[in-house]
């Protein structure tokens, strides 16, 4: 399975959460399986959806699941310590670990050799990291939103993209019906 | 009530609740009462691109932020400025300690203080001066002015204002 398939498959368990999702690709197939309004879309600045993400479950009650990928947390290393020094149980950091950099080319990432990021997200001190394999995305997802626990889950899969779109939505637009969503 | 006090008083009027810091020694006095303020969740950041990342979803969830940090920091952030700050709309007011004024013992900090203000004209954010402790004063007015137009906002406190380093 690639991101695209992981993403259909998780989307119809996330829709009625707060969504905050990673640039390029991945918020271009989300966008178009299911758009929704308590979807946000980053339009730029790699590596900061899972910081984004922590910053509004800590703020308010309800959950928050940030779709990331390992190329970006990798861009933005010091978000783990982070996490895990500030929980927020209503938060889950799902990495999307296809081991490469998708949007730009499908570049290896270092996470794709030796370095694991399940065992990094432990050092870090995240008390509740379930590593899987795409095909059990969705029951892992499903578990993680019934435990009230932070969780990170790092969500193993192939690398492969699919031609879609590009969001052409306002950044402006986005962000208003998503805090309208927040609020509501 | 000391300048750090004051600065964290006037955060605390304006419903600031949420602020992330990445320290500078100008900065520590600022940052300990941040921390030791029960109206203020205190959020250390590793990188300020990052702390811009959690303030910006702090700010969508419903609560002020704000982020101290120094100005060497405007070089790792401006891709996080423009492309998220600015491009979304988010208001966000940055206390800056400007190093490498008069007074900096340390030369290097000279390098990025020639290019602080070019940098912040460039990117045309509202930049405000703290040179005299009087200047604080203003502080109140410029906290309300980032709430209001929804922009990121700097601050630039120099060693003169902090009475040496």
């Amino acid at each position: 399975m690639i991101r695209s398939e992981v993403l259909r498959e998780i989307a119809p368990i996330i829709r009625d959460h707060l969504v905050v999702c990673n640039i390029g690709l991945p918020s271009q197939e989300l966008h178009l399986i299911d758009d929704q309004p308590s979807n946000f879309y980053m339009l730029g600045t790699m590596g900061l959806a899972s910081s984004i993400g922590l910053g509004l479950a800590l703020a308010q009650k309800k959950k928050v699941i940030s779709i990331d990928g390992d190329g970006s947390v990798l861009t933005n290393f010091g978000t783990l310590p982070t996490i895990a020094n500030n929980v927020a149980d209503n938060f889950i950091l799902l990495i999307v670990d296809n081991g490469s950099y998708g949007s730009t080319g499908d570049q290896p990432t270092y996470a794709g050799k030796k370095t694991s990021l399940t065992k990094v997200a432990e050092a870090c001190g995240c008390e509740q990291v379930i590593e899987c394999q795409a095909e059990e995305a969705p029951k892992v997802m499903e578990q993680a939103l019934a435990s009230d626990k932070m969780t990170i889950i790092v969500c193993k899969c192939e690398s492969g993209n699919v031609k879609v779109p590009v969001i052409t939505m306002d950044p402006v637009v986005i962000r208003d019906r998503f805090m309208r969503t927040v609020q509501s | 009530m000391s300048v750090s006090e004051k600065i964290v008083s006037d955060f605390v009027a304006n419903d600031i609740e949420f602020v992330t810091t990445v320290p500078c020694k100008q900065l520590a006095g600022v940052i300990d009462a941040i921390d030791s303020n029960d109206s203020i969740y205190h959020i250390p950041s590793n990188k300020e691109d990052e702390g811009m990342g959690l303030c910006a979803g702090a700010w969508m969830g419903g609560k002020r932020p704000a982020i101290i940090m120094q100005n060497t920091a405007i070089g790792v952030t401006i891709n996080t400025l423009v492309t998220l700050t600015q491009y979304y709309r988010m208001p966000l007011p940055m206390l800056i300690s400007y190093r490498g004024e008069l007074g900096e013992p340390v030369a290097c900090q000279v390098e990025m203080a020639v290019h602080t203000k070019a940098l912040l004209a460039q990117l045309n954010i509202p930049t405000y001066h703290f040179h005299e402790e009087k200047d604080a004063d203003e502080l109140d007015t410029i906290l309300k002015h980032t709430f209001m137009c929804n922009k990121p906002v700097a601050i630039l406190t120099d060693a003169s204002f902090w009475k040496g380093y």
